[in-house]
């Protein structure tokens, strides 16, 4: 072969190889979901069902699901790196607290910039609430689709209850009846009867299923109502003081659960095998942790497994002069701000929360979605905490800083969990922390 | 072991010889060069600069940041929180404790009497020591750091299985005694090298002095100390410094404890990582980088002012 004939044919091999890509497009898509692991229903949904559909109505377009295995505050981790780098799954699963801060940091575009028109135009805007879409916003602007929120309460074992003596209609009304009941149950040989988060481990489920359930419960919030932080109150003492009785001094709750590392799924474990019979954490955890099939699964859990509402620390004085109280977040998806490929990506986002395929997701988990048109299963979880809570619920400051000063908490309920500082020690360092991550005069003191 | 002499004047007349021209050897060395400037000699620099701004990794200062100054550094030597668990100081005084117990005390003294105890024994059994000593040092480190886990844990764990085989009482290691937990975990890794360091170092004296030795009655001990020891003096110093730079910038503890409980593992490589990649601090993170380089610096000095020192004796 002369090398001319080469060359062209070496053309033509590069033609093609460079040609091929130009077809068809490959899209990621990643979330914190493994099939037969954490969130097994969001990956299944994906898999199953989105996937095949959008790609039967879009044969040019190849989506890949990354499941991702490891914790919250790693995928937080990577998607930071990898979103400042250009690189990236073109598609996330993403928790609305942390949007601020991408938005601030330049880690996230809003869809108007990056999508324009098709996304102001979508539909599925009709069917979702100024609220729920509050939730991936941040300034006016819209980062992302929602999933749906949630709220928080205490999860109970009525077998063990009943074992310690505790009425079937029991729900605590103070943090009191709460603690006595703790103390009837450990009496009862239940090993570690309470469970309220706290620690650096457990990242912003220390934060929200743990911290803020029980600030609420005292009339105040992590900010103010000028969104200043409070870094030192009566209401922080009571919460660390309220750690300290069930950690340090009764040893209520399995404290190496709130300090190792795998301390999250301990807890559910201690759930499961009836160790724990009260744990404080969101519909998350009825609906995904211990739903049938999983690796946390209820034993016949119609029956053992119930839930009440999250007393303040006396009638009265929650936040807003309220009895009981919870806490809101929400997860969604965004879409990677470099990739290269915007278009198809808002396709294949869009798609995935269209009411179609919303409603498929109900027959992999049921919840309350963010879509109005997607009809709310017939489950009476759902329908009483919804209608119980969410009039309750609270939502978190939507700050660039929240962030940080979530890690600071659960560094100062950590270092009251271990023993290692009283509560007053612990808030002063809170204060100092808090302080330089947000200047001053962003600052409050309560005392 | 020890470094090049570095050429001193009256030898700078004898360059004569060389295979290539200057031109040629310049171009042979500017691809290796460029390599090394991109991410050695600018990143460096880079990391130098970071240190004097509060950038973030998001937040209002990733995009924006701003010149602190000396802001990091005064933060991180502020004596108000300069010892507290989770602070720059004591993750600095734990790394010092961790050097000493675990490279100092546990890897050169195993390693000393490691080696020491394999020059008599059948060659077979020194074989076999050999090889499992070595295959705590290659192993992977990630390997390593899941199989110690799941060795250490308190409910499945293989110690605890083993402790109450025997009838003792079962421990909460990983929780209740994270530092020793490392310091063991670090020895039992790092027991190797100087296994092997002293045991060619051994291997070098003349056996005829051992052989002497025997002739005049002496015991073990005294062979060690009057013959083994002083001849090896210049490997132990250059082990020491060794495995004090490598301890001190090791980062698999991190795999055993995350760090934790409570900041009770944090070295000061963990400190560092925390700051930059988990709190998105990287201003912070780079000034403790900084300071970090400057430590391993002093190390470096030090290892190579004894090479130099050994070199004119030669």
């Amino acid at each position: 072969m002369s090398n001319h004939l080469r060359s062209i044919a070496f053309g033509l091999i590069g033609a093609t190889a460079m040609a091929a890509p130009a077809f068809a497009v490959d899209l990621d898509i990643t979330c914190r979901c493994v099939i037969g692991g954490v969130n097994s229903a969001t990956a299944e949904w994906i898999e199953e069902s989105v996937i095949p559909a959008f790609e039967a109505a879009n044969p040019d377009i190849n989506v890949t699901l990354n499941q991702f295995g490891g914790e919250d505050a790693q995928l937080t981790q990577q998607l930071a790196l990898d979103f400042s780098t250009g690189a990236g799954p073109d598609i996330s699963a993403f928790d609305g607290f942390l949007i601020p801060a991408f938005a601030e940091g330049g880690q996230l575009k809003s869809l108007d910039e990056l999508i324009g028109e098709d996304y102001a135009n979508w539909e599925g805007w009709d069917h979702i609430s100024d609220g729920i879409r509050s939730i991936l916003s941040y300034d006016g602007e819209t980062y992302g689709i929602g999933l749906g929120t949630d709220v928080r309460m205490i999860h109970v074992r009525k077998d063990l209850l009943e074992q310690a003596g505790i009425a079937d209609d029991w729900q605590p009304t103070s943090w009191t009846d709460v603690l006595d009941a703790a103390r009837k149950l450990k009496e009862a040989g239940v090993e570690a009867p309470l469970q309220l988060n706290a620690g650096v481990a457990m990242g912003e489920a220390t934060t929200m299923q743990g911290y803020w359930m029980a600030l609420l419960g005292t009339g105040e919030g992590v900010t103010d109502e000028n969104g200043k932080y409070i870094v030192e109150s009566q209401g922080i003492l009571d919460v660390l003081n309220l750690y300290k009785t069930i950690y340090v001094d009764e040893e209520l709750g399995d404290q190496r659960a709130q300090l190792l590392a795998d301390g999250r799924n301990r807890s559910f474990a201690n759930f499961r095998d009836g160790k724990t019979a009260m744990l404080v954490e969101g519909d998350w955890f009825y609906r995904s942790v211990t739903a049938p099939g999983s690796e946390f699964e209820v034993a016949d859990r119609d029956n053992v497994m119930s839930w009440v509402k999250m007393p303040a620390e006396e009638p009265g004085a929650g936040i807003r002069g309220q009895d009981f109280v919870s806490i809101s977040g929400g997860t969604g998806f965004v879409i990677n701000p470099n990739t290269d490929t915007p278009k198809e990506a808002w396709k294949f986002l869009s798609f995935m929360m269209s009411q179609e395929q919303m409603t498929a997701f109900q027959d992999y988990q049921p919840g309350i979605r963010s879509r109005s048109d997607v009809p709310i299963p017939n489950s009476p979880f759902l329908t009483e905490t919804s209608q119980t809570l969410l009039p309750l619920t609270t939502a978190r400051p939507n700050d660039p800083n929240y962030n940080s000063v979530s890690q600071e908490i659960q560094r100062m309920t950590e270092a009251v969990v271990s023993g290692e500082l009283s509560p007053e020690e612990a808030m002063a360092q809170y204060k100092a922390a808090v302080t330089s991550i947000v200047g001053e005069e962003n600052t409050v003191s309560l005392l | 072991m020890t470094t090049e002499p570095i050429t001193s004047k009256p030898r700078r007349k004898v360059r004569n010889f060389s295979l290539l021209s200057n031109r040629a050897g310049a171009a042979f060395m500017l691809p290796a060069g460029l390599l090394v400037s991109v991410f050695v000699i600018v990143p460096f620099f880079w990391v130098i600069f970071v240190s004097f701004t509060n950038r973030t990794l998001i937040g209002r200062t990733a995009l924006n940041p701003e010149f602190v100054g000396l802001g990091n550094y005064l933060a991180l030597f502020d004596p108000a929180t300069f010892f507290q668990r989770g602070q720059f100081g004591f993750s600095l005084i734990l790394t010092t404790q961790f050097v000493l117990a675990s490279a100092l005390i546990g890897q050169a003294l195993l390693g000393l009497l490691l080696a020491w105890l394999i020059q008599t024994v059948p060659p077979w059994v020194k074989r076999i020591t050999e090889t499992f000593v070595i295959a705590a040092w290659i192993l992977p480190e990630v390997v390593i750091g899941f199989a110690w886990f799941a060795f250490l844990d308190r409910d499945q764990g293989t110690l605890n299985a083993l402790l109450t085989g025997f009838g003792l009482p079962p421990g909460d290691f990983l929780l209740e005694q994270p530092f020793w937990v490392i310091v063991v975990f670090n020895t039992w890794r790092g027991a190797a090298f100087s296994m092997m360091l002293f045991n060619s170092a051994f291997s070098s004296i003349p056996p005829s002095y051992f052989q002497a030795a025997d002739v005049a009655g002496a015991s073990s001990w005294q062979k060690f100390r009057d013959i083994g020891l002083p001849l090896i003096r210049g490997h132990i110093v250059t082990d020491l410094i060794l495995i004090t730079m490598w301890t001190f910038n090791t980062f698999t503890p991190f795999l055993l404890t995350n760090g934790g409980p409570s900041y009770r593992t944090e070295l000061v490589s963990i400190y560092n990582y925390r700051v930059a990649f988990q709190d998105f601090q990287f201003g912070k993170g780079a000034a403790v980088g900084v300071i970090m380089m400057l430590i391993n610096l002093a190390f470096a000095l030090v290892y190579l002012s004894l090479g130099r020192k050994k070199a004119p004796k030669s």
